[in-house]
């Protein structure tokens, strides 16, 4: 194994690193690893038990496991394809040395001639949204209470209060219910929930839960284990408003209130990072700022749907193979690819384009809610490509493909808007 | 006399909002959709809804204490928390292949509950 020089080294054996060697596999990459820090393969799909995945990628709606089954058994007995699981990656170098550790093999030295990076993301936690009260037991991620209640076999409590109306706040909600949990309510800080709307009519108005939308948690209220909060509405600027305070009772404050992407690694490579995503800048073929190192999935940038982040590792995979048989064309032309107004962020930020052009997709988010608007990619004043959006919403990633013979047409930069004049 | 009631399509993410047009009970025409299963999707929210249930069930002798399932086909809406209530009382045994049957005709509903992902015996 160490003294293997590997094609593709994959960081993280979830969603996205399966379907990167998978589709590495498939264009030509030889000798393929992935690491995984887990005792086994899937990452955060084992936990997501839920259906309502997989229906763009395989074309059937499954379950989270369901579909981390699919991806697992496409690589399954090929010999191209080690996989290290157990395995902690500690360090990745510019030389594209990995160090890694595991119980079984002790400390490992790997190296490859490409990396990808898809070490997905976490959930951020009470410290990071810094609410004041007391330090008692009962507050958890709703990711880790999820873990706990779909995989471990316990309950973290009984009568819960969720922060955040993200996915995993509304999915956890419904599944607290199941199992026989009342959820008193799921308080929003915005004044629209940031989760799919799919799940605020089955997760939230099936079990009669209350959304208090533009709501924070001003207190938290129990000396060793949580008694209740204090809620109260937010003004335009987020700030709680005195007099709209009431309490609820809860022995659970499940906190779902973003994710950040996981990129330590890529941090200490120096990769060139992304303010907006918290994710490294990367191209539309997902190579990042450093030669030979690639990145796709939850770690560039933080999807709604699995589909899109298996999509985004094909192209990683793909492009990383084609990158260790050194068989691509020469890059000819850089283009960055700019957010106007309205969209707050944009993956990939630039193009990187042989002389014919090549296929483009973008994935975007808005910045804000919108209705009837026309999304327009443009250079200089050109529009290149447009597309109507009868609604676009912050939660809900949106995709524009520039195909190949368009991106031979322009230079410098573009840059992706929302048109409100239509 | 008709009227009209508007709904979220939560067949998949997309979450297409859609309006309704009920005449005497029945849905006579649904715009907003923007695939066939959004307009049966509509018509069953109405007159008989209906929901997939995703849970666990205790395993025992395999990597994990819990086995996730999903029901094989939707479950009457107002059924759900009884048949999630009735799973707490099953424990299987590893190994557990994926799609295996867990729960045959669960409540009596004539759908079946079936494992969401295989389990191997593992050694302690």
């Amino acid at each position: 194994m160490q003294n293997t020089l590997y094609d593709v080294i994959i960081i993280g054996g979830g969603p996205a690193g399966l379907s990167a060697a998978y589709s590495a596999y498939e264009n030509g990459a030889k000798k393929i690893l992935i690491i995984e820090r887990d005792r086994e393969l899937g990452g955060i799909l084992q936990q997501c038990i839920h259906n309502g995945f997989g229906l763009h990628h395989f074309k059937e709606e499954l379950t989270g496991p369901g579909y981390a089954y699919r991806c697992a058994e496409l690589i399954k007995g090929k010999e191209e394809i080690e996989v290290l699981i157990d395995t902690m990656v500690l360090l990745i170098t510019r030389d594209k040395t990995v160090t890694a550790v595991s119980p079984e093999h002790g400390l490992l030295k790997l190296k490859g001639k490409t990396i990808i990076l898809t070490m997905g993301c976490r959930e951020r936690t009470r410290g990071a949204i810094r609410i004041p009260g007391e330090r008692p037991a009962g507050v958890f991620t709703a990711g880790a209470a999820q873990r706990m209640v779909n995989m471990e076999g316990y309950l973290p409590g009984h009568k819960i209060v969720i922060l955040g109306s993200g996915d995993i706040g509304l999915i956890m909600a419904r599944r607290m219910s199941l199992e026989g949990c009342k959820v008193q309510a799921v308080l929003e800080i915005c004044p629209f929930s940031n989760g799919l709307t799919r799940n605020i009519v089955q997760c939230l108005h099936d079990y009669d839960i209350p959304l208090h939308l533009s709501h924070t948690i001003t207190k938290i209220h129990g000396r060793d284990r949580i008694t209740g909060i204090t809620a109260a509405q937010v003004d335009d600027k987020m700030q709680p408003i005195p007099g709209t305070e009431f309490d609820i009772e809860c022995d659970t404050l499940l906190l779902s209130v973003g994710l950040i992407p996981e990129n330590e690694l890529s941090q200490g490579l120096g990769l060139e990072m992304h303010p907006l995503t918290n994710g490294p800048i990367v191209d539309q073929r997902r190579h990042t700022t450093l030669d030979g190192i690639f990145a796709a999935g939850n770690v560039v940038h933080v999807h709604d749907l699995v589909d899109f982040v298996s999509e985004e590792a094909e192209i990683a995979g793909k492009f990383a193979a084609f990158h260790a048989q050194a068989t691509h064309p020469p890059m000819l032309r850089r283009v960055n690819v700019k957010t106007g107004d309205g969209i707050r962020t944009c993956v990939p930020q630039r193009l990187s384009l042989p002389p014919a052009g090549e296929d483009s997709k973008l994935f975007m988010r808005v910045g804000k809610p919108e209705r009837k608007v026309k999304l327009e990619v443009k250079s200089g004043d050109t529009v290149i490509m447009s597309k109507m959006l009868p609604v676009a919403k912050p939660s809900e990633m949106i995709a524009i493909n520039i195909p190949a013979e368009k991106t031979a047409t322009f230079g410098g930069e573009i840059t992706v808007s929302i048109n409100r004049e239509v | 006399m008709s009227e009209t009631k508007i709904l979220n399509c939560i067949v998949c993410p997309m979450g297409c909002e859609m309006t309704a047009t009920i005449e005497g009970g029945t849905v006579t025409n649904v715009t907003g959709n923007t695939c066939p299963r959004g307009a049966k999707y509509a018509q069953e929210e109405i007159t008989a809804p209906k929901r997939m249930l995703t849970s666990t069930v205790r395993i025992t002798g395999g990597l994990l204490p819990l086995l996730p399932v999903v029901s094989k086909n939707p479950l009457p809406k107002d059924k759900v928390l009884a048949c999630a209530e009735h799973l707490r009382t099953i424990t299987v045994e590893a190994p557990i292949a994926e799609g295996a049957t867990i729960c045959e005709n669960i409540l009596g509903l004539g759908v079946d509950i079936v494992a969401s992902r295989a389990m191997d015996v593992h050694a302690e």
